[in-house]
């Protein structure tokens, strides 16, 4: 497994549509090209939303995990 | 004729008569730099002023902004109402515009719902729900949308009709616009919405 070096994590657990977006955004705004940011959220339609998100902004997905029910996304900036 | 001395462009194709003609009077073209990055947009033209057609409005335009498109709104008419600002609660010059301002009380907290309005009991069965299901308010909403950059254009002709100034609406709206705009804004964009 990578380690990566998370520049910023983002809590978006409890949060419903489209709050984890919005504030993953927000908060890629005050990241550098290149930097890793790991969001956290419960909101069961964000596993297709952030692979849809990525392919729009060109940040990159690097990992997605679920474990009981929190769901894990590692996003490295473009 | 001679075509030895043109330095010949890696982006050009290996042999076409046309071209190379073409280049003996003009040089060969600049390869086009930019072509591959045009920010998409996204245009929402809304027209309404209930929680059920504002808070989609809200979310798509939020969204789109944070997926790393344009988005601009085009507000109009019962759309406008949402947008009057906090502790305005009688807007318009004279009778009629008042009355109005009264039968639908303007403001972000104040909206009703398309069906099962029951005076109230519905919008206030749907904001409960929405926090008990941690959905973002209409206001907050608004306020992640405008930090991240949706452009709201109030439309001039329904602020001149209800009386409503520009000191009337919250803070960070674009320059008024008219109909004009709207088209051209909505022709321009990747996909425009009426909501």
């Amino acid at each position: 497994m990578v380690v990566y070096a998370i520049a910023q994590l983002i809590d978006a657990r409890g949060l419903n549509c489209p709050m984890p977006i919005v504030k993953t955004a927000q908060a890629m705004r005050t990241l550098e090209s290149g930097a890793v940011a790991e969001v956290l959220a419960t909101d069961p339609g964000s596993v297709r939303d952030f692979a849809a998100w990525a392919r729009s902004t060109g940040h990159e997905l690097l990992e997605q995990t679920s474990d009981a029910g929190v769901y894990r996304f590692v996003i490295r900036h473009k | 004729m001679t075509t030895a001395q043109l330095e010949r462009p890696a982006t050009v194709p290996p042999f076409d008569p046309l071209a190379e003609a073409i280049a003996d009077v003009e040089g060969w073209p600049e390869p086009a730099a930019d072509q591959a990055v045009r920010t998409k947009e996204l245009v929402i033209v809304s027209w309404s002023g209930e929680l059920d057609r504002v808070w989609p409005m809200l979310i798509l335009s939020s969204t789109a902004a944070a997926s790393g498109l344009r988005a601009r709104v085009f507000v109009t008419f019962w759309g406008l109402l949402p947008f009057v600002r906090d502790g305005v609660r009688i807007t318009g010059e004279n009778w009629m515009q008042k009355m109005l301002a009264v039968m639908q009380r303007p403001g972000i907290d104040h909206l009703k719902l398309t069906k099962m309005n029951f005076l109230g009991m519905g919008p206030w069965m749907m904001r409960k729900l929405s926090r008990r299901y941690n959905v973002a308010s209409p206001r907050e909403l608004l306020e992640a949308a405008q930090a991240l950059g949706v452009e709201f254009v109030p439309c001039q002709m329904t602020m001149d009709m209800l009386g409503l100034r520009r000191e009337d609406l919250v803070d960070g709206m674009a320059e008024p616009a008219g109909a004009a705009t709207a088209i051209e804004i909505m022709t321009e964009a990747d996909a425009s919405l009426f909501i």
